[in-house]
């Protein structure tokens, strides 16, 4: 996916004047050829997270559409004021993209972790938010970014799923359709929750735009009145959406994602995962459990014991 | 010049002048004794506002307009008498400063006023947005300047210190910062604060913030490949 960014994006900076990168140092080796042809658009500010934002923000006060980009908690966490007052307060946009993710950096520790970035975003509003599963998808959210002004967070990650599946207009993807649980897999979890949900009666619906939560596309599939979220985040991040997408509907909800923790291992991201249970294994032991084959002897265990 | 435009404005009958500022001062604090907060700024806008700055006020967003931005929101009284005085908003907005509903609260809000290019309070935010809006006219090929105004306190923001480095690194000559030093930040600047620039690779030039004269000539000279940052001093705050 970074890959994949870097090349789109020096391409739209070579045909489109109106496309900017800032940069904190982080990828710029990625961008040298770039820098050299563009030399007013392509601004690397060195390691200065708030002039980073700061920087891409004013340049959208000129006219011209910025990207900026950095590991994920100096993108999001360290200049956060910035993305609330220089792009929110002065109705600026930017094209955010973010590496790191919540753990891909696990073997440099904590420090490079981000998993509460969306959740922060969702505290401001008229932010889009992409969580891509696919280089193509990279491709098509960076390229779709270059024609708005709006704000726009694209969240890339080393995980990926074999083939692209996200919808042009930011709607959820119905990928398997049945009578029980909805599940909602967010970007790269998706390939993981169809392993965990073979042989389960599910519908699986894809999602790889976050924000705005496309809860229209939840209510239309929705079977039995049960929703699992699978987030590559912090776990609940997207509660509150499925919450409003189902305000006048009875429901239970099982959200999975990461829990609010301090990493004190390093390790290989696959580890965090199983630590969290975000594989295979822990996915769908927790959505059968989730959804019980037996309702009435799970009740009257509950009651009687 | 652009008091010149205003013969014709409806908001202001007649030419502007310094010295109708203490009264419009007065119709939003409500007697003639002002903060220092509120001052300490006044001489600088006004020089700015009648002598320096290429805006309009009846085409505030004009494409070649220089860019004004106040980052040290805090005391916004001068900046608004001056803007009513030049005729971007009718002077009776003044009578409802801070009230609710006005366009004019305590941190002003480019979003609510003509002329505005920002909204401040937070400080530390208007250089990094200032290199960043010169770096894009100049990529626009607009020849528009730029100038930040911040206080010496303000500068206590690393922010500020990020945007120092970034600005003269990419010779950003489009760009003034003007620091309205009344010694109010806490630990204060050993050495002085033009220094802090000039160690970057900034122009600068330090002069008494009251002085009109000087403060033109200082706004207005212009050093190739390089920005610059203006030191005003005025009346230390007690």
């Amino acid at each position: 996916m970074r890959d994949r960014f870097a090349t789109v994006t020096s391409e739209l900076l070579d045909n489109d004047p109106r496309v900017s990168l800032v940069l904190a140092d982080i990828s710029a080796d990625r961008f040298a050829e770039s820098q050299h042809q563009h030399p007013d658009r392509v601004i690397n500010v060195g390691i200065r997270e708030q002039a980073l934002i700061g920087t891409a923000a004013g340049m959208a006060h000129s006219g011209l559409r910025p990207y900026a980009h950095s590991y994920a908690p100096f993108l999001v966490e360290r200049p956060f004021e910035q993305l609330k007052l220089d792009l929110g307060h002065q109705d600026l946009g930017a094209v955010l993209v973010s590496i790191g993710a919540s753990y891909d950096a696990s073997d440099v520790g904590y420090t490079h972790h981000a998993p509460g970035d969306i959740a922060l975003l969702d505290t401001l509003p008229e932010w889009t938010v992409h969580v891509p599963g696919h280089p193509d998808e990279v491709e098509a959210f960076l390229r779709a970014a270059s024609q708005t002004d709006e704000r726009v967070y694209v969240r890339l990650s080393e995980n990926a799923n074999a083939t692209a599946h996200h919808r042009p207009d930011g709607g959820f993807q119905v990928l398997r359709q049945g009578t029980g649980p909805t599940v909602v897999a967010v970007g790269p979890m998706l390939d993981r929750v169809l392993a965990a949900t073979a042989g389960l009666d599910v519908t699986v619906l894809y999602a790889s735009t976050v924000r705005p939560f496309d809860g229209e596309t939840l209510r239309f599939v929705l079977a039995e009145p049960a929703v699992v979220l699978v987030e590559p985040y912090l776990r609940g991040t997207s509660a509150p959406e499925v919450a409003r997408a189902l305000t006048d509907i009875p429901h239970r909800q099982l959200a999975l994602g990461v829990p609010p923790h301090t990493a004190r291992f390093y390790g290989r991201p696959r580890d965090h995962d199983a630590a969290y249970g975000l594989d295979v294994a822990g996915i769908r032991a927790r959505i059968t459990a989730f959804s019980p084959t037996d309702d009435h002897e799970r009740y009257a265990t509950h009651v009687t014991g | 010049m652009v008091g010149m435009v205003l013969t014709t404005a409806p908001t202001t009958p007649h030419t502007p002048t310094y010295n109708d500022l203490p009264v419009l001062l007065s119709r939003m604090t409500g007697d003639e004794k002002h903060e220092p907060s509120a001052t300490s700024t006044l001489d600088v806008l006004w020089v700015l506002y009648q002598r320096v700055l290429n805006v309009d006020p009846r085409n505030p967003e004009a494409a070649d307009r220089d860019r004004f931005l106040l980052s040290k929101g805090h005391g916004p009284m001068a900046y608004y008498a001056v803007l009513a005085a030049h005729g971007f908003f009718p002077v009776e907005w003044l009578d409802e400063f801070g009230q609710p509903g006005s366009p004019l609260g305590h941190h002003p809000d480019g979003a609510l006023i003509p002329g505005v290019e920002i909204a401040s309070g937070s400080l530390g935010h208007g250089l990094p947005l200032g290199v960043g809006l010169a770096l894009g006219l100049r990529a626009n090929g607009n020849d528009a300047r730029t100038i930040v105004l911040v206080g010496d306190a303000e500068l206590d923001e690393g922010s500020n210190h990020e945007a120092i480095v970034v600005g003269a690194a990419y010779g950003l000559d489009a760009l003034t910062v003007v620091v309205i030093d009344n010694d109010s930040s806490s630990l204060g600047w050993p050495g002085g604060i033009a220094r802090r620039f000039a160690t970057e690779g900034w122009a600068t030039v330090d002069v008494n913030g009251r002085d009109h004269d000087a403060l033109t000539r200082a706004l207005t000279t212009h050093h190739s490949g390089r920005p610059t940052a203006v030191v005003a001093a005025v009346e230390p705050r007690k």
